[in-house]
């Protein structure tokens, strides 16, 4: 499936045209010297309860400061619960770890978003609504969804737990370059197209591990007219192709999001970042490694079949067969695949029926995405046998959708309305499916027992989400009746 | 981090492409504060037939009993993609394991394998395969000898290629913390330079 792609193998003359990660990558080398790793120098460190304790207590352990604790920022969103904001509430392992990251901030000088506080909520919904993301910079966390932070034109990457321990101690990370590869969305697309289809469309091209080892910029009419939210849900995914970051360059809509955030530069400071950000494109003339080519007006509305998220099709079409693939690794893929979600190659994804429904996650749990799900279920009821819970990503989001009724609409249509976090996108608390519960979920990964042991996960937009959870099974919502 | 030169081991064949390290190790056991006591749950849901890991998947490789005791695990593509969780080397590093073949990683799990000093070899697709074919039909030993970047299989080697300065942490089992902050002056200067707004 990897046939739209190409490589160049021409390179420009011009030395000076360089690629928005490049520029990114030049202005934070810390040093680049024969024989090493390059170093990198980061602007911003997020962390959250389950990637940080072994980071800080190997720290301790080599009595080494935090370099720059105001760099770093914490909130509690993992294994938090959704129905109480008490740190007990989600289980004695969940508790331990919530306090552990308490005290670590308090004796590290760290600012922490806990339980209860207005700030609080999904680490890459909370950076960007804060205004802790800024265009320009370096932005890691313990975490392979920080990818949802390229969406400003910053270079945001998921680190390991050995590496939060270097940022911690020395501010900087060592990181070898990537491949660029361009991802370019022409025109526009149909009525009723999301960004979670525009992504998962392109993962459905390229593969789940299409661009293992690049750094993807996405560009292109249709990804220059998304919103700020939309954009974050197609950074958010890169990592689900493989790409070490994902990246939009930063435009008006970028600026004008970010202005009057909390955390944001004000006065003479937001002058001089925006007239640098300003500065942050791709040279026309620079040349990526690969290019990606696909057409707005050809994307329809996502739903995946398999366990991998570039097992994917349009909810118009079939589920495939392993003889739809060419080579003997995808025909196995595909044969285990189906095997576990337990569907029969060539059924109509539309008769794929579901019990539970999750609309939240880092990568669909923003106001936009509350307003989309609420459009649909307004005035209609969740099926019978269906279970469906919206968790809004933070404590912001939470507000404004209860001042905006959202949460009224889902709460008649007989969905659960949640506090925030990150619930059912992993099931880290008690929101967990039990074995053979098939789920239409809004989050990024439908790996097997993601959600729980034996159970079955569907990816799809929040509006196809909140569809099939009135119908009981997925629904081509763009389909002219 | 321990110093790793030459390895000689049972390779286990997990003959499964994209393993994510929700497989590796899943979420239910990440709510720990230290770094061991994750291997007795690697491959958990494929490795037992209950969720409380108290009987074993007889049709698991890794509960072959030709393979117990196996250091090396040959896989197939993207292994390691999805969660960037560290947990997922400690959790193969904890079992036993010290080399992972396969013929291709997912780039966050191959920098936390180096990081805590758990081998990952890139070997080309036809090189997996006659090693996939190889331990079809017997239990084979593999020697991986890191200091000329080779892979022994009784009659076949195999040359994989290793980033240099990785190849020197690993050999040498640098603190790569200690190592940078020994270059604290070049991160000083460069902070002096940062805009304001940044
Ligand atoms: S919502 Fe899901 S993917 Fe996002 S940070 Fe939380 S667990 Fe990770």
């Amino acid at each position: 499936m990897t046939n739209t792609l190409h490589s160049n193998t021409i390179h420009s003359n011009n030395k000076q045209a360089t690629t928005l990660y490049e520029k990114l990558w030049q202005r934070h080398l810390v040093e680049d010297i024969d024989g090493e790793t390059p170093l990198l120098y980061v602007d911003r460190h997020l962390i959250h309860e389950v990637t940080s304790p072994q980071a800080f207590a190997n720290l301790k352990f080599h009595n080494r400061p935090i370099r720059h604790p105001e760099r770093t920022i914490a909130t509690m969103d993992h294994n938090i619960s959704t129905r109480s904001i008490k740190i007990d509430a989600a289980g004695e392992g969940a508790a331990n770890q919530l306090r552990t990251l308490e005290k670590n901030c308090k004796e590290f000088g760290i600012e922490l978003f806990g339980m209860g506080h207005k700030n609080q909520g999904i680490v890459h919904v909370i950076g960007p609504e804060l205004g802790l993301t800024l265009p320009g910079t370096i932005i890691v966390c313990g975490d392979s969804h920080t990818a949802t932070h390229g969406a400003f034109g910053a270079l945001a990457f998921g680190i390991g737990t050995s590496e939060v321990e270097h940022v911690f101690a020395t501010q900087t990370l060592r990181q070898t370059k990537a491949k660029t590869m361009k991802i370019e969305v022409k025109g526009q697309v149909g009525m009723g197209i999301s960004a979670k289809d525009i992504i998962l469309a392109i993962i459905g091209k390229t593969g789940s591990a299409g661009a293992t080892g690049y750094v993807v910029e996405y560009c292109g009419e249709a990804i220059e007219a998304l919103t700020m939210e939309e954009r974050m849900t197609v950074c958010n995914m890169s990592i689900e192709f493989g790409a070490k970051a994902g990246l939009i360059a930063p435009d008006e809509t970028t600026i004008s999001y970010v202005e009057g955030k909390e955390y944001a530069p004000e006065g003479e400071l937001w002058q001089q970042a925006v007239a640098d950000w300003k500065t942050l494109k791709t040279d026309d003339d620079a040349v990526f490694d690969t290019v990606l080519t696909l057409e707005a007006k050809d994307i329809k509305a996502q739903v995946t079949w398999g366990t991998t998220p570039g097992q994917v099709t349009s909810v118009d079409s079939t589920v495939p067969s392993p003889d739809d693939f060419n080579n003997a690794v995808e025909k196995d893929s595909c044969a285990k695949a189906l095997k576990y979600m337990d569907l029969t190659a060539g059924m109509k994804i539309t008769d794929i029926e579901i019990n539970k429904v999750f609309i939240g996650s880092c990568t669909n749990s923003r106001i936009e995405d509350l307003r989309a799900a609420a459009a649909v279920a307004k005035g209609k009821h969740v099926s019978t046998h269906v279970d469906a819970i919206v968790v809004p990503g933070s404590y912001h989001v939470k507000e404004q959708a209860e001042a905006e009724g959202l949460s009224q609409i889902f709460i008649d249509a007989g969905f659960e309305w949640r506090l925030p976090g990150c619930s059912m996108c992993l099931g880290m608390n008690d929101d967990v499916l039990t074995e053979g519960d098939r789920c239409a979920s809004t989050s990024n990964r439908n790996f097997e027992g993601r959600q729980g042991r034996g159970s079955r996960t569907h990816l799809v937009s929040p509006e196809m989400a909140a569809a099939a959870a009135i119908a009981g099974h997925f629904v081509d919502i763009n389909a002219s009746t | 981090m321990e110093k790793f030169s030459q390895h000689k081991g049972l390779v286990v064949p997990l003959d499964a492409a994209n393993v994510d390290t929700d497989q590796i190790i899943p979420k239910q056991f990440l709510q720990k504060t230290e770094r061991v006591g994750f291997g007795q749950h690697l491959f958990h849901d494929w490795r037992y037939l209950d969720a409380a890991g108290k009987q074993d998947n007889p049709e698991f490789i890794l509960n072959a009993p030709q393979y117990q005791g196996a250091s090396i695990l040959l896989t197939r593509q993207n292994f390691g993609c999805g969660s960037s969780r560290e947990h997922a080397p400690w959790a193969l590093q904890e079992y036993g394991f010290k080399v992972i073949i396969a013929p291709s990683f997912a780039d966050i799990f191959y920098s936390n394998c180096i990081n805590i000093g758990l081998l990952p070899v890139k070997l080309a697709k036809d090189e997996i395969e006659q090693l996939f074919n190889l331990t079809a039909s017997e239990n084979i030993q593999l020697t991986i000898d890191l200091a000329n970047n080779k892979v022994i299989a009784a009659d076949n080697t195999f040359t994989f290629s290793l980033d240099r300065f990785h190849q020197y942490c690993l050999e040498q089992g640098i603190d790569s913390i200690g190592w940078t902050l020994n270059k604290l002056d070049k991160i000083k200067d460069f902070e002096a330079a940062i805009p304001a707004w940044q």
